[in-house]
């Protein structure tokens, strides 16, 4: 389980998170939801322990990683897949190359272990064939895809998904909502979605909260109106 | 930030990139194809460079000294000129300038695109994973490069004599050898490692602090490359003074 407790951060006079407190149990989708600008992607980096929170604390199964040494962090990095906005793909390693590297990295596996794990990632995501192509050569769409793929490679326990659906076409972006709701169910992961598209919200959420001028709320029925106000 | 934190800052990047757990099984890869692109990538410039050195140097020598000393001091003059400061100095102000610039740019690049930070999601040390191989492979890379450049401009300065200036090879050569001491040779290759470890370290830092875009990515790289040539020549000067001073 992961509960954020009351983190505040600021950049200058800029107040970004103001007591956000929430919890993501085991096998659901937490969506935070808002406008561009306002602080979602330094949540979820701050959950990572990537951005320092002013306070406040983040647990991870009731471990704070303000309480823990890098290397705990690593640790628990090891059960959570991002999966960022620019998809931030190697762009000197195709994408067999990209999704392996953690395996490579965290794992004794043997070439053809690591490959038979990536072409099974690939079926996951739908990606099968697709192992020699470089970043460079995919559709916006293909590399978020292949940015999931990476993030599974550990069989994480937490997705985390910033921006997941945004800058696709309605195609692309209902296979990115489908997959997003297939691995919760199918796999049981369990994670945050950061997002400012009403419809991926609720498409994908279990439980729905605002973020806005730093402060975090639940959300039950989500309106236009309230959003754009 | 000022002159004080900013050597402090690079101190200690350049600790925590080096004092970090190898984890040499998948690092090795790495290196080695550090290795690979710093000497064969740069071998074909080093080569050039040494060729004009060996002549320059034996014509510049021949001009100030033929008719004044014995004609074998050519290849003592040659030989000592290359193995303690040409060689050494030439090819890391080279390598500098090809790898500083390529490090910082790749780095720095990686950095606004938040791969960076992807290394970070993914447990693995982004100093170990991109600063410790780019080390070691110009630690292995550049001194054989020295030798190589060392052994080319001596070769060319020795055929120009031959050809050129009327100096036979057996004169040149005993010039060459009879006046060798192998700390000219060996000072100029510790040289060569102390140039090494800054050419990293500048190409390395410089990219991991880049905040910002492509603007900041090409500054990145004119920083390396301006800095690694000021502690090249730095190093040149201290280690000098504490090997032949």
């Amino acid at each position: 389980m992961i509960e954020v407790k009351n983190v505040s951060k600021k950049f200058d006079s800029l107040i970004v998170l103001d007591n956000v407190s929430f919890s993501v149990g085991d096998a659901r989708l937490i969506v935070i939801l808002g406008p561009s600008g306002t602080g979602k992607t330094v949540l979820l980096k701050a959950i990572l322990g990537l951005t320092p929170v002013d306070s406040g604390e983040v647990l991870f199964d009731g471990k704070s990683i303000q309480a823990i040494d890098e290397s705990e962090i690593y640790e628990i990095r090891k059960n959570i897949g991002f999966v960022f906005q620019g998809t931030a793909l190697f762009d000197s390693m195709n994408v067999l190359d990209n999704i392996a590297l953690p395996i490579v990295e965290h794992t004794s596996a043997s070439t053809s272990e690591v490959k038979d794990k990536v072409v099974q990632i690939l079926e996951i995501i739908g990606m099968s064939g697709k192992e020699k192509l470089y970043p460079r050569s995919l559709s916006g769409g293909m590399k978020r895809l292949v940015a999931v793929g990476r993030a599974l490679a550990l069989d994480p326990k937490y997705l985390f998904y910033d921006e997941p659906t945004t800058g696709l076409d309605p195609i692309m972006r209902d296979r990115v909502v489908n997959l997003i709701i297939d691995l919760k169910k199918k796999y049981a992961k369990s994670g945050i979605v950061v997002t400012h598209d009403l419809d991926t919200a609720k498409a994908v959420g279990d439980e729905i909260y605002m973020l806005k001028k730093g402060k975090i709320s639940k959300v039950r029925q989500i309106r236009k109106e309230v959003y754009n106000g | 930030m000022n002159l004080f934190s900013l050597i402090g800052d690079f101190s200690v990047f350049f600790f925590r990139s080096l004092f970090i757990s190898w984890k040499i099984k998948t690092t090795k890869w790495r290196i080695l194809e550090q290795v690979y692109h710093i000497g064969i990538g740069s071998l074909p410039i080093i080569i050039v460079i040494a060729i004009f050195t060996g002549l320059v140097s034996i014509v510049q020598t021949s001009y100030q000294l033929i008719g004044t000393v014995p004609r074998y001091i050519l290849g003592t003059t040659l030989g000592r000129m290359v193995m303690i400061e040409l060689g050494p100095i030439l090819t890391a102000l080279m390598v500098s300038g090809r790898c500083a610039s390529s490090m910082a740019a790749e780095i720095g690049t990686m950095r606004v695109t938040e791969q960076i930070d992807a290394l970070e999601v993914m447990a693995i040390d982004p100093y170990r994973f991109l600063n410790l191989p780019r080390i070691i492979g110009i630690f292995i890379a550049l001194p054989i490069l020295t030798v190589i450049s060392e052994f080319v401009a001596l070769i060319c300065g020795a055929v120009y004599a031959h050809y050129f200036l009327d100096v036979p090879f057996s004169v040149f050569n005993y010039g060459l050898t009879h006046y060798f001491y192998a700390k000219d040779f060996f000072g100029g290759l510790i040289k060569s490692l102390f140039f090494a470890l800054v050419i990293a370290a500048s190409g390395c830092y410089f990219g991991f602090k880049v905040k910002g875009g492509a603007k900041e990515v090409g500054k990145a790289a004119t920083y390396a490359v301006v800095t690694a040539s000021i502690l090249i020549l730095v190093l040149d000067f201290l280690v000098a003074l504490v090997i032949f001073g």
